[in-house]
């Protein structure tokens, strides 16, 4: 057979565990083994969903081993790589999960693989330096108010209506602290250095820190988080983002 | 070890360079004569893997083995993951680049395995397509790896060691020997490993790969040995590792062993097993010499 052929119809025997070994193949004993097309087949699922368990270690102890590797293997059969970059894989199987029926027991599940997808990002995103409380000290409030700022690189915001920060913190040891606050949280996972950080933020400082990811200026979100929280404390709530790191520049806005 | 050659590697054991290691590879600068990673593990934009490699190289010699270009590939090389290798590799110099007769790139995507492939005239001119195609791109010389395989090809017309010394004659690539992979293959095709290794074209490998495989049965309840990188190297590889070195003489040696990665200690004794082999046969060799 041509070897464009033939290697396709290994590549769907492979990967289809139902059908027939692929024509072609033989052995010492001069037939093709199942049982050694088999290694193959498992040396694929092995792969993808051990690469899937190093990334989503938090998620596989609330599952389970057994749950984790059959939501993997379902994730995996139908989702490949898309490119020989291991470390991106994964990107989607928080969303994967949020679909998968039998973890619908876990509805915070879903967050947590987010929180350690954004993890790994934050591990691999381009280094820079973050945006030091040092460059706006010296603004007026109202040139602050036109500011927009550059999320770091490696900065990924979290609003869960569950407390998937804390989850996450539990599951870091060998034992498992319980949770006791059961509370919506917006976590900042952020790499200002080399270490990378997950922060829960205060609660009053959630709709400000998303409305400035998603692009808008300090004053815009200042007064559309006031609105909806007359007690908001814009200067610490600003203060306590840049001490985390979590910008890189400012994107727009002039700094006299 | 100050001013690294960037030359070759060193005719001494190396190891792969571990996430979990980091740190004690830079504090107690352990005495391995190399490291080696896989280059796709170091192609994200930043972070802790470019600081920590960065900062081995500049006191170790590196190699750099490719898990996913797909060299045995039907289709066509990706090229964009050409341009991350040639990046990497302008990035680290390092002393060796690697990669296996092998596929793992499909058009469903990519595979995460080293699959096998027919050896005849068409996948011989294929491969040495892409050889060329690669050593173009990356401007260097590589070393292409034989496989571990599970099945062999009705189709093959060609033995496995001819058609690595044709793409080696062909693209003036150099061969990496993995001698586990050796024992694997040949005890999975009923094969001697010590006539496999004596035929091997010795004066064109560049590094030696160990291992440790693991063991199970076929359906006819044949010893299958699995190519598996989470254990030891046993005790039949080390033998036959030993006759290679005997053959060819020291070479650079990767221990290879990336699942279930052990303490650093653990790592360490397998590089001074390997080191003891090869001082042996540096002071076999001069001993002959001296005498002849
Ligand atoms: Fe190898």
């Amino acid at each position: 057979m041509e070897f464009t052929a033939s290697q396709h119809a290994f590549a769907q025997a492979l990967l289809h565990a139902d059908q027939p070994l692929p024509p072609g193949l033989t052995g010492a004993r001069g037939t093709a083994d199942e049982a050694r097309f088999a290694v193959y087949r498992n040396n694929v699922h092995v792969g993808l969903t051990r690469a899937l368990a190093q990334r989503f270690g938090v998620s596989e102890k609330l599952v389970g081993p057994d749950f984790f590797v059959g939501m993997a293997r379902a994730y995996a059969q139908d989702r490949k790589p898309s490119s020989p970059l291991i470390i991106d894989y994964g990107d989607e199987f928080p969303d994967f999960i949020a679909g998968f029926a039998p973890a619908r027991a876990l509805p915070y599940l879903p967050d947590v693989a987010r929180l350690e997808a954004a993890w790994t990002r934050a591990y691999h995103a381009a280094d820079a330096a973050p945006l030091t409380l040092a460059v706006l000290a010296p603004l007026a409030p109202e040139d602050l108010a036109t500011l927009i700022l550059r999320p770091h690189p490696s900065a990924a915001l979290l609003r869960s209506p569950h407390p998937v920060g804390s989850i996450w913190a539990a599951h870091q040891g060998t034992d498992v602290t319980p949770v006791d606050d059961w509370r919506p949280e917006t976590v900042l996972v952020v790499r200002p250095e080399m270490a990378v950080n997950v922060h829960v933020l205060p609660v009053r400082d959630g709709l400000f820190a998303a409305l400035l990811f998603a692009g808008g200026s300090l004053g815009a979100a200042a007064e559309a988080t006031l609105a909806e929280d007359p007690g908001f404390d814009f200067g610490a709530a600003l203060v306590g983002l840049l001490t985390l790191g979590a910008f890189a520049a400012i994107a727009q806005g002039d700094v006299p | 070890m100050n001013a690294v050659a960037r030359e070759s590697l060193p005719a001494r054991a190396g190891l792969g360079l571990k996430p979990e290691h980091y740190g004690h590879v830079l504090e107690a600068r352990p005495d391995v004569g190399f490291f080696e990673v896989h280059a796709e593990n170091y192609m994200g934009a930043g972070g802790p893997p470019h600081r920590y490699l960065e900062a081995v190289a500049s006191l170790y010699p590196l190699s750099l083995h490719g898990v996913g270009l797909s060299i045995g590939a039907a289709g066509p090389l990706d090229t964009a993951h050409l341009r991350r290798l040639r990046e990497l590799i302008d990035r680290y110099r390092p002393q060796s680049f690697s990669e296996h007769l092998a596929w793992s790139t499909h058009d469903t995507g990519f595979l995460n395995d080293l699959l096998p492939l027919p050896y005849t005239p068409e996948t011989l001119a294929r491969v040495s397509e892409h050889v060329d195609e690669a050593q173009q791109a990356i401007g260097r010389q590589l070393l292409l790896e034989n496989p571990s395989t599970y099945l062999l090809f009705t189709e093959s017309t060609i033995d496995e060691i001819d058609f690595l010394e044709a793409v080696a004659a062909r693209t003036g690539c150099g061969l990496l020997l993995d001698v586990n992979n050796v024992m694997v293959s040949c005890v999975n095709h009923r094969l001697d490993p010590a006539a496999y290794i004596d035929r091997f074209p010795v004066e064109r490998v560049g590094e030696i790969h160990l291992a440790g495989y693991d063991e199970t049965v076929d359906g006819a309840g044949d010893r299958l040995l699995i190519d598996a990188h989470g254990s030891p190297v046993k005790t039949d590889v080390m033998a036959l590792y030993d006759l290679t070195l005997a053959r060819a003489g020291p070479l650079p040696t990767l221990i290879e062993w990336d699942n279930d990665v052990p303490a650093f200690p653990t790592l360490h004794a397998e590089a001074v097993r390997v080191d003891a082999l090869l001082a042996g046969q540096a002071a076999r060799r001069n001993h002959l010499k001296r005498a002849g």
